[in-house]
């Protein structure tokens, strides 16, 4: 695969959360603006290339039955980085995400790739592809929280915008509006690409990230 | 004892993890296609949260805040989460085969499950004691197979319906979340009206 695909491949056709439905906690939870969304997609995609970089770089390293909880450390090194780089210098993003920051660690995408991609590939191609799946996350988060700010308080981005014209359904601001939002793009996605673009229909075992732990990983999983 | 009902019945039912918080929503899209299995694994998810939390609290009290290697918590958490799993698994499998059987399928999904490492920050976020956070993980553990019941017996019903085609699957089931979660705001007054706070 050359470098641009490894891009586009994470943003578009494998966009991890509106194609693969991975990472849906953060997508549902931090989307109550487009700032908000913004921000965690920059700081899951800072985590995701330097875990990128660095398991592709130890991949000849780590025993083979070890490599989950050394995954995870690597992982929580960067996100405990990232945690103090926002608390230090985006206070505001850092009191708004909350509890995500540290929960970034459980992250699928992150696992996921690392675990699928990063382990088995180059350094290079799996920077390309932290990039890539970096920015499809953020792109994801950016258009929920956008329509979520916009639907539900009448603004983008801290401006307002259709407030004063009619009123806003404050209940896109809240739990219930995050899942109908997100419900409502992946049909959007569905029927643009005419049911082919979303290959698993339910929520399986092929992108879980334990996958390789889980004894009945392809026996049925969890179903 | 009115405090710790407070706490109990605002983990299961006011903030309930998956539809107020959304604390491990992985598992309730992915697990809650039959009843059974939505069961196990929320008991699994239950005994896990109160393990890792009684486990957590004296490591956060007794070690982090003395020597002031707090940045150290979201490491060090995950990685007692992880050990604590593969412990519990080992265990199971040597001398309760039967309990192994039905909930130890799930409990590798467990280490990456959001709400067991959220559970454990959030106590100490909150201040709460030793007990406090027993009892909130507790309650936070109920919420969770409340939540994941319930969607379960929706999900079957909702198996045949006529969707537009573009909403059959996912979109159908992300939809239907967000009406549970919708009703679940009607419990947010309860807890002043039941303790009059």
């Amino acid at each position: 695969m050359n470098k641009l695909s490894l891009l586009t491949n994470g943003i578009i056709k494998e966009n991890p959360v509106l194609i693969l439905l991975l990472g849906t906690c953060p997508t549902l939870a931090v989307t109550t603006s487009a700032v908000n969304g913004l921000g965690m997609g920059v700081s899951t995609m800072a985590v995701l290339i330097s875990s990128n970089i660095v398991i592709a770089l130890l991949k000849n390293i780590i025993p083979d039955k070890v490599r989950i909880p050394s995954f995870i450390v690597v992982i929580a090194g960067f996100v405990t980085i990232v945690g103090l780089l926002l608390q230090a210098y985006a206070p505001e993003i850092n009191e708004a995400l909350g509890l995500f920051i540290p929960l970034i660690v459980v992250n699928c995408i992150i696992l996921g790739r690392a675990e699928m991609f990063a382990s088995k590939n180059k350094v290079a191609d799996a920077a390309f592809d932290g990039i890539g799946m970096g920015l499809g996350f953020t792109f994801a988060l950016f258009l929920m929280g956008s329509i979520r700010e916009l639907v539900g308080s009448g603004a983008w981005m801290g401006i307002k915008l259709t407030a004063e014209l009619f009123d806003p359904i404050s209940v896109f601001m809240l739990a219930p509006g995050a899942f109908f939002t997100y419900g409502c793009l992946v049909a959007l996605i569905n029927y643009l690409s005419q049911g082919k673009a979303i290959k698993k229909t339910e929520f399986g075992c092929a992108n879980c990230a334990s996958a390789a732990s889980c004894q009945l990983a392809g026996k049925g999983g969890c179903e | 004892m009115q405090e710790m009902m407070i706490i109990l019945f605002s983990a299961i039912l006011v903030n309930n993890f998956v539809l107020v918080k959304f604390l491990g929503i992985c598992p309730f899209l992915g697990v809650s296609k039959k009843m059974d299995s939505a069961v196990g694994m929320s008991l699994a998810v239950i005994f896990v949260m109160v393990l890792a939390k009684a486990v957590t609290y004296p490591i956060q009290t007794g070690l982090l805040v003395p020597l002031q290697i707090g940045y150290l918590q979201t490491i060090v958490f995950i990685l007692i989460i992880a050990a604590l799993v593969q412990l519990v698994e080992i265990t199971l499998k040597r001398y309760v085969p039967a309990l192994h059987q039905s909930l130890g399928v799930y409990l590798p999904l467990i280490t990456t499950n959001c709400a067991v490492l959220g559970v454990t920050i959030l106590n100490i976020d909150e201040k709460y004691t030793f007990f406090q956070s027993l009892l909130n993980s507790f309650g936070a553990g109920v919420g969770f197979l409340l939540a994941l019941v319930l969607f379960s017996g929706i999900r079957q019903r909702i198996e045949n319906n006529d969707f537009p085609a573009a909403f059959k699957g996912v979109p159908a089931v992300l939809i239907a979340a967000s009406i549970v979660s919708l009703s679940f705001m009607g419990f947010s007054g309860v807890i002043d009206g039941l303790f009059g706070h």
